[in-house]
């Protein structure tokens, strides 16, 4: 085939999935940046250019800085945790414990629920007084709190929430890396004498380095932009103190039609995510060669 | 002397089987809820008396039929979409040595990172002008060239044997039907890894369908189940633990009676 038949051919091909591919992620991208550097359509002034007006708009808007923190926050307080345990998850399954199968079953199901059934579920138990945590308080002598209701607490409880649906999911990827190692590295390792902590610690996290780099980084984008548990549980509220920046966005442009505002919040979300993309790019790439 | 090396081996089936039963907790207390009345919702007693009132009581109070049929609807839509884009796509970057195929991947791979669901108010927008908000189309769309999708069923495509090709292409047959012929029976095991996923997705996605639907006629499940979760409601746990129990149900039971399959198949996409 010659090279200008395969270059009709194959794009012909591509074309179909490329321009929905432009049409919803590039485009909205580019689109994003040039309403950012303009100001909302009112119903009598027309949108006009206003430079990098938003942009400082933003860095005076308190709200935005608080949503950052908390982002910030839940982004530290999440991946860690949901990390670790999703790699001791992995360990045991992967290890030949009895009834293997259940332990596997049960870590996992979390993560076939939508983020809004886990929001309803773990409703349940903080609600103040009614709920399984204030009940089990009262059982120890302490009062009602209302755990979503209080700008202290709430975040943490989306924490736990989020840790409880993604550790699930990320030991999937560990799962499927410990699968790869030879096992007859473990065996040479006991013949040497060389014990099961510090076979794990010199040989197995080492190799497990590419699938940590890979989780984090989708960590991270899981910190961005899942905020389902948010938007319907909480609002943001109280006070903000549980709005994410993802959230935040959404309650600009959709609850208060502020679009050129939303496109500036939008814009620093994507040099996040962009700044992530980079990050793989040059770190992970180098590392491991799947191709 | 094994236990001098470290945690023996018993103390971490405990611990596994700990964190198992934490982990599984919230699951069975919604269970719980739902198929007990009421006044047991927060009791725990061995011989409460079960009910599927609760079921009934959250069927009645939203259109849970219609949610039903437009996530049908939605998951369908989606995933027939994706399957012939991204077969088409996965098969022009396996198999043709086209000009800018490089850009035209790296531009793909760039969807991987920023996904449609965080470009919120331009593809609302987008949608807005084309005139489709408040369709199960709208939902769909921005998903359909999943770069993931195109991602996994290249590297399946690039591992089967040119010769595959040839042979074919010697008995005649043109290039779709190659694809179709060859390519697609041999990578079946990624396109069902790679459904389950999508359906997984697209049944509990969220946020973009409640942006683009405003009616019952369009909603998802997940949209309507919303309803249940404000703070304020007059709390009454049966229902709620009901509703979501519902909402969830078909995708819960299908991973619980294929649940390896399930497993192996985000395995799969997992090794990437």
């Amino acid at each position: 085939m010659t090279r200008a038949k395969a270059t009709l051919y194959g794009w012909l091909l591509l074309l179909p999935a490329f321009v929905l591919l432009m049409a919803f992620t590039h485009w909205p991208a580019i689109a994003t940046l040039y309403a950012s550097l303009h100001s909302t359509p009112r119903r009598n002034r027309p949108s006009v250019f206003v430079g990098l007006e938003n942009f400082e708009a933003m860095a005076d808007d308190p709200i935005f800085w608080q949503v950052m923190w908390n982002n910030l926050l839940y982004a530290i307080g999440t991946i860690p945790v949901s990390v670790a345990l999703a790699l001791l998850m992995a360990l045991w399954v992967n290890d030949k414990l009895r009834g293997q199968g259940w332990l596997r079953l049960a870590y996992f199901t979390p993560t076939v629920l939508p983020m809004i059934a886990v929001a309803n579920i773990w409703l349940f138990f903080y609600t103040p007084d009614y709920g399984l945590i204030d009940q089990i308080a009262r059982a120890f002598g302490a009062g009602a709190t209302n755990w979503l209701g209080n700008p202290d607490t709430v975040l943490y409880c989306m924490m736990v929430m989020t840790v409880w649906k993604e550790a699930g999911f990320f030991m999937i990827f560990y799962l499927a890396a410990l699968q790869q190692i030879p096992p007859n590295l473990a065996e040479a390792a006991s013949i040497e004498g060389c014990g099961r902590w510090t076979f794990f610690r010199r040989v197995t996290l080492p190799l497990l380095m590419p699938t940590t780099l890979f989780v984090l980084v989708n960590a991270v984008i899981g910190a961005f932009r899942l905020v389902d548990h948010v938007v319907a549980l909480t609002g943001g509220g109280p006070n903000n103190a549980s709005h994410l920046l993802l959230s935040y966005i959404y309650d600009v442009a959709f609850r208060y039609w502020d679009v050129a505002y939303g496109a500036t919040l939008t814009v620093v979300l994507l040099a996040i995510l962009g700044g992530l993309a980079l990050f793989q790019f040059a770190v992970l790439e180098k590392r491991i060669h799947y191709r | 002397m094994i236990a001098a090396r470290g945690l023996p081996r018993s103390l971490e089936a405990v611990g596994a089987w700990t964190l198992a039963v934490v982990w599984v907790a919230p699951l069975v207390y919604c269970v719980w809820a739902a198929f007990h009345p009421p006044e047991f919702a927060s009791r725990f007693e061995l011989l409460a008396p079960l009910t599927l009132d609760n079921f009934r009581k959250a069927w009645d109070s939203a259109p849970f039929a219609q949610y039903f049929a437009n996530t049908f609807a939605l998951v369908t839509l989606v995933l027939a979409g994706q399957l012939v884009l991204v077969t088409l796509a996965a098969y022009a970057f396996a198999r043709y040595e086209f000009a800018g195929r490089e850009v035209a991947f790296a531009l793909v791979l760039v969807q991987l990172m920023i996904m449609p669901d965080v470009l919120l108010v331009e593809n609302y927008l987008t949608m807005a002008s084309l005139g489709l908000v408040d369709t199960v189309f709208a939902m769909a769309l921005p998903y359909m060239a999943s770069a993931f999708g195109i991602f996994l069923l290249r590297q399946t495509f690039k591992t089967m044997p040119k010769e595959l090709d040839d042979a074919a292409r010697v008995e005649g047959a043109g290039a779709l039907t190659i694809l179709w012929r060859v390519y697609v029976p041999l990578a079946r095991p990624t396109y069902v890894a790679f459904a389950l996923v999508s359906v997984s997705y697209h049944w509990n996605n969220f946020l973009w369908p409640l942006i683009v639907t405003n009616s019952v006629e369009t909603r998802p499940l997940t949209v309507g189940l919303r309803v249940f979760s404000a703070i304020e409601q007059g709390v009454d746990w049966s229902t709620i633990t009901a509703a979501t129990l519902l909402s969830c149900g078909p995708l819960l039971v299908a991973f619980l009676l294929f649940q390896r399959q399930f497993i192996q198949s985000f395995l799969r996409a997992g090794i990437r």
